[in-house]
Parts: structure tokens; C-alpha cells; sequence
């Protein structure tokens, strides 16, 4: 019995451990998607269903530039954040045209067609089904410029001869997320943040008012649209490789889902929904029926099996029926995501440890 | 002396329904023009054709020579026109403060500014003009608070402030005092007149004949799309015509 709790701990507790890197870089990465998609979403309100095209668009991006010019990160993800942003203004123009329900889906037509182009037309640039892939014979023109080479093995991304996997890629991930924080951070104080929670608050009013609604929700679409592009490189960056499944409907749901979940609107929030969603991710999907046997082994054998074909459904390939379930029970009991959580939490510490006993309660109401 | 909106045979159809027909209408700078008339009888209507809500059938409607005619909103507004709706039209879920402060920007940045980089907390200024209307309308014990949590008057004095820190040249008003107490009428009364006093021009609709002949320099009577007597207050109260149209035959 013990044992198997055990067995059941160090699954929990192993992401955390010195094994996961790669969990640590996939937080800072899906941090910053859903930073960016939170400018678009939590302070104007337009909601999309079509990010995870510029994500894609940005992975692809990356890759290119390490086979093109060098395997540097820095102009990879720095092109990746420019075509994620052109994309993204392009599509946002289109899209723009309409609100509510009309602009989501049209969001998501424009980010299922270039799922469907990356797959058809435009295998010559995706590699269709296989991915895009590094080869050893790529001609990275800035590298050899420098005189940079990387022998008869497959390069992979560093930065300036620190290798972009492991621990070094998250650090690297980690310094982009804050810088992408602090960018956040300005324009939601910004007189420019206050004008896209206008947005969202009332267009009319903001017309007669003399602003022109379209260019300042263009702008915030263009942002996300970037900080989306600039998540989409950095995969590429500590995993050099692009498929087209990265643009599929499921991930751009998934970036919705991590900012509702953490807080639609708050700094924070999506950051901490990121981070929640891709944690649970990586326990879930990690059981599997042998794991599931093992820890519920405690039990009489009928039973055992019983909790196990039940529990199985949530975990594995059946992770994202949990993530529904996670979901549900967050947004029926804090509709404001986890930051509310923990706002109430501090509501109810302050009350019980009482800021000092001369405040005064509030009067009750005759 | 030149009008400063000058509204020529504006006709507007709604399915059947004349709401707007044959309308002229010259406002003078520098005036109070009030319009009057019962219910339905196409004065909202009007001034949405004035800021680009509705476009007139016919007719044209010219501001300082700029025909308005097609002109989004916000480019009327940035001409330097103001409304305050019927039903008031405020940022609800932000805070006084910034309900103020977003259209004092408008008037200072233009339509568009990626002004994304520089914190509000450093605003020091917008926040100060901000505060002042604030006050102006008797609201700034409130600044703080989200617009949304204010009674129908407060958002009527909120809007007008919105409209007065833009300090234009044409302010459209419709029914400034509805839903307010008498005393608080009393009170936007008397800042229509400091307002009207500093010269900036303004468009009065009223059901209240109190407001209506403190303020107006002149009167136009609307009545089933039409105007049926122009003039000054006291020509108006006296015109059979309105006594019996506008309140079927009762003394004003
Ligand atoms: N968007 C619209 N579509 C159809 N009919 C409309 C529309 N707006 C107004 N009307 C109709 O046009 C007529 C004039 O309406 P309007 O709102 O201009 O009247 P009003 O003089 O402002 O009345 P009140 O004093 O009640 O505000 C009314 O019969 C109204 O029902
Ligand atoms: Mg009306």
C-alpha cells in the first residue's frame, strides 16, 4: 500500500524533478501564448479560434530561418514574432469585420485553411505530413559566413555555442517569458490598454467618442498575433521541428482554455492557466493501465479493475476528459479562473488575520 | 451670421414610417436650440443623422461647412461634436475616472494612438482635467467607482461629462435630465448655463418645459417628422399650433 502511494507521488511530483526540462520550457513557451492571447481576448474582449495558426506560422518560421541562415534562437524567433504579426494582421482585417460569434469563427475558418494548406498546397514549405525537418546539408548561410560548423551531426539550436535543449533552452524560454511579462505589463496600464477594455466595454460609445475601434482591436489581434508567433519559434527552438497539427483547432481551443482557466484579463492569469493545463497534461497523459493497476492495487481485484477501466477513460489518449471536467468546475464556481481563487483566498486571510482591529466593519443596513 | 449646422430637406424612412420629412433646421453658434415634440416624433432620429448613426434618405446636414453626410462617428466627432444619449451610453465596466479620461485622450491623440508604452499612472494631467469635469457634474467623490454601479442620473451626468471634457463645439443633448430628481435637475441646469456661457453651441432635445425655457435660445417644434413652428421661447408658448399638437390643446 504504501508503495503504490508512493509510486502514485513520484508521478505527481515528478515534473518537478531533474528529469523536465522540457515540462519547465513548454510552461514558459505556453506562457507567453497565452500572455499575447490575453491582450486580444482579455482586454478587448474579440475572442479567437484561430491562434494556434500563428503559432504554427511561427514554428515553421523558426525552422526555416535555422535551415536558411543560422541556428541561432535570436533571428529565428525574432522572424517568427515579424511573420506571426503579419499574419495575423492580415487575417485580423478580415476577421475584424465582424464581432461576437462571426469573428470567432471566422478566426477559426482562417487558421483550419492554413492547417489544410500545410497539409496540400504548401507541402514544399511545411513537408506535409513528415514535418519540417533540420538535415545536416542545409545551407545556413550566416553560419557558414562565420565560420561556424557543425560536422557530420545533425545541428540542433544554440546560442552562441550554448545548446538550446534541457535546462539552457528553458532558461533562455524563461528570459523571453518575463521580457513578454513586462511588455504585457505596460500595455495594460498604458493609456493604449485602456482604450482596448473600451473596446470591450462599449464600441458605440467609443465611436461617438471619436476613436476608431477598428485599428486599436487590429493592433491588440497583431500583438497576440506576435507574442503567439514569437511561443511558435521558441518550440522550434528547443525542438527543431514543425508539423502542421501545431495549427490545428484543438491547440488554438487549448490557448482559450489556459486564459479562462487562469484568469481572463488578469496580468497573471493566463500565465498560471498555461502553466496548470500544460502540468496536468503531463501527469495524465503519462498513466497508463499498467500505472493505474499498480497504484490502485490496494484494493480487492474485482474492484481494482473496476477503478481502473473507470479511471482510465481520464487519463492517457483521455486527458482532455479531464481537462473538460477541470474546465467545467472552474468556470461553474469561479467564473473568474484561478486568480479569482486566489483573490478570495486573500479576502478570507485578510478577514480572519484582520488588518489591525480598528477597522471598522461595514455598517448593516437598516 | 453663418450657421454652425445647417440641416436642409433631410428626409428619413423607417419601412412605412415617415419619421423624418422635409427637415430644415439652422443652428447659430454660440446659441442653445432646444426641440421639442412628443413621443415619436423623430427627434432622436434627427440627431442620429447629426453623428453618423443613421445617413438621411434626402438631404443634407453640414457642420462648419463639412458636409456630415457618410462621415463615420468618430470622424464627426473629432470635428468637434458631442452627444449625450437618450439612454446614456457610458464605458460601464470601467471606472468614472477613465470614462473621462478616454474621451479627453480622443480629443488629444486623435481617433487612433498606439500610446501603449507610457503607464496611466503617469497621466498626471488627463487625470487632473478628468477630475475637474468629475466634479463639475457632482461626481467626484465617485471617481472611483465602475460606472456601471450608478443610478440613471449619475450616468447622465457621467455621460455629459464624457462630452464636456471634449470641450466641443457642438454639444447634442438628448433629455439631459431624464430620470434625474429635481434637485439634480436643478443642478444640470445650471451647468447647461455655465456651459452655454463659455459659447459652445448646443442642441437641447426636452420633454421638460422647465429645462427647456430656462435654457433655449430658440425653439423648434417636431411633430410627426415635421417641423411645425419655430422660433423664440416666448413666440413658442403663445403658437396655437404647438398647444395643440404637442399637448393637445393644454397651456404650456
Ligand atoms: N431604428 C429604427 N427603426 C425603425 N423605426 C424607428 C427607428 N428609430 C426610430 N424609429 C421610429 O421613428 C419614430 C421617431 O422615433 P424617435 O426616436 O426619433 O422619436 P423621439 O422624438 O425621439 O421620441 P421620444 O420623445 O420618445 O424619444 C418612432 O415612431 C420610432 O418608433
Ligand atoms: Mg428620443
Amino acid at each position: 500500500m504504501l508503495r503504490s502511494n508512493g509510486s502514485c507521488r513520484s508521478y505527481i511530483l515528478q515534473p518537478f524533478g531533474a528529469g523536465y526540462p522540457d515540462l519547465l520550457q513548454k510552461f514558459a513557451i505556453f506562457g507567453i501564448f497565452a500572455i499575447g492571447f490575453n491582450i486580444l481576448f482579455g482586454l478587448t474582449g474579440y475572442l479567437s479560434f484561430g491562434h494556434a495558426a500563428f503559432l504554427g506560422i511561427g514554428s515553421y518560421t523558426a525552422v526555416w530561418t535555422f535551415k536558411l541562415l543560422s541556428m541561432n534562437p535570436l533571428p529565428a524567433v525574432l522572424l517568427a514574432t515579424l511573420l506571426g504579426g503579419l499574419f495575423a494582421a492580415l487575417i485580423g482585417f478580415i476577421s475584424l469585420r465582424r464581432t461576437g460569434i462571426y469573428f470567432s469563427i471566422l478566426t477559426l475558418a482562417f487558421a483550419q485553411m492554413s492547417y489544410n494548406l500545410a497539409y496540400s498546397v504548401l507541402t514544399p514549405i511545411t513537408n506535409g505530413e513528415t514535418g519540417l525537418q533540420l538535415r545536416q546539408a542545409d545551407p545556413r548561410v550566416l553560419d557558414v559566413a562565420f565560420g561556424r560548423d557543425y560536422g557530420a551531426v545533425l545541428p540542433s539550436s544554440d546560442l552562441f555555442g550554448i545548446g538550446m535543449t534541457g535546462y539552457p533552452g528553458f532558461y533562455f524560454c524563461a528570459a523571453v517569458l518575463i521580457l513578454c511579462f513586462y511588455i504585457s505589463m505596460r500595455i495594460f496600464r498604458s493609456p493604449f490598454g485602456m482604450m482596448l477594455r473600451a473596446v470591450k466595454s462599449i464600441q458605440n460609445r467609443m465611436n461617438y467618442t471619436g476613436l476608431n475601434t477598428r485599428p486599436y482591436a487590429l493592433a491588440a489581434f497583431v500583438i497576440s498575433g506576435m507574442y503567439a508567433g514569437l511561443a511558435g519559434g521558441l518550440l522550434a527552438v528547443t525542438d527543431p521541428l514543425a508539423g502542421a497539427e501545431r495549427m490545428q483547432w484543438t491547440a488554438s481551443g487549448e490557448v482559450v482554455l489556459m486564459t479562462i482557466l487562469g484568469g481572463t484579463g488578469t496580468l497573471l492569469g493566463p500565465v498560471i492557466g498555461a502553466g496548470a493545463i500544460k502540468y496536468f497534461e503531463n501527469i495524465f497523459s503519462a498513466f497508463n493501465e499498467s500505472i493505474l493497476l499498480n497504484t490502485f492495487n490496494f484494493l480487492p481485484e474485482t474492484l481494482q479493475h473496476a477503478v481502473v477501466s473507470i479511471a482510465s477513460l481520464f487519463v492517457g489518449e483521455g486527458w482532455y476528459l479531464t481537462l473538460g471536467a477541470l474546465f467545467m468546475v472552474i468556470v461553474i464556481f469561479l467564473p473568474g479562473g484561478l486568480m479569482e481563487g486566489v483573490r478570495r483566498i486573500g479576502l478570507v486571510v485578510k478577514r480572519k488575520f484582520g488588518v489591525g482591529q480598528d477597522d471598522n466593519p461595514p455598517a448593516p443596513a437598516e | 451670421m453663418a450657421s454652425i449646422l445647417s440641416v436642409q430637406n433631410v428626409n428619413k424612412r423607417f419601412g412605412g414610417l415617415k419619421a423624418l420629412d422635409e427637415v430644415n433646421l439652422e443652428i447659430e453658434p454660440g446659441t442653445v436650440h432646444a426641440i421639442i415634440g412628443p413621443n415619436g416624433a423623430g427627434k432622436s432620429t434627427l440627431l442620429n443623422c447629426f453623428v453618423g448613426r443613421l445617413t438621411p434618405d434626402v438631404g443634407t446636414v453640414t457642420f462648419e461647412g463639412h458636409s456630415l453626410i457618410r462621415l463615420a462617428p468618430h470622424e464627426i466627432n473629432q470635428l468637434g461634436v458631442s452627444r449625450v444619449f437618450q439612454t446614456p451610453e457610458i464605458f460601464g465596466d470601467l471606472t468614472l475616472l477613465e470614462n473621462v479620461m478616454i474621451p479627453y485622450f480622443a480629443k488629444r491623440d486623435g481617433a487612433f494612438s498606439l500610446n501603449a508604452w507610457k503607464p496611466m499612472a503617469g497621466q498626471n494631467d488627463v487625470r487632473g482635467k478628468a477630475e475637474e469635469m468629475l466634479a463639475d457634474v457632482g461626481l467626484g467623490e465617485k471617481h472611483a467607482m465602475v460606472a456601471n454601479s450608478l443610478s440613471r442620473g449619475d450616468k447622465r451626468r457621467l455621460e455629459l461629462a464624457m462630452c464636456l471634457v471634449q470641450q466641443p463645439k457642438l454639444l447634442l443633448l438628448d433629455e439631459p435630465t431624464a430620470g434625474m430628481a429635481r434637485a439634480d435637475t436643478n443642478n444640470t441646469i445650471d451647468l447647461l448655463k455655465t456651459i452655454a456661457s463659455r459659447g459652445i453651441t448646443m442642441v437641447v432635445i426636452e420633454h421638460d418645459m422647465h429645462v427647456v425655457f430656462s435654457l433655449a435660445d430658440k425653439i423648434s417644434v417636431l411633430a410627426q417628422g415635421y417641423v411645425i413652428a419655430e422660433g423664440a421661447p416666448n413666440d413658442i408658448k403663445g403658437d396655437p399650433r404647438v398647444q395643440e399638437v404637442y399637448l393637445g390643446g393644454a397651456e404650456i
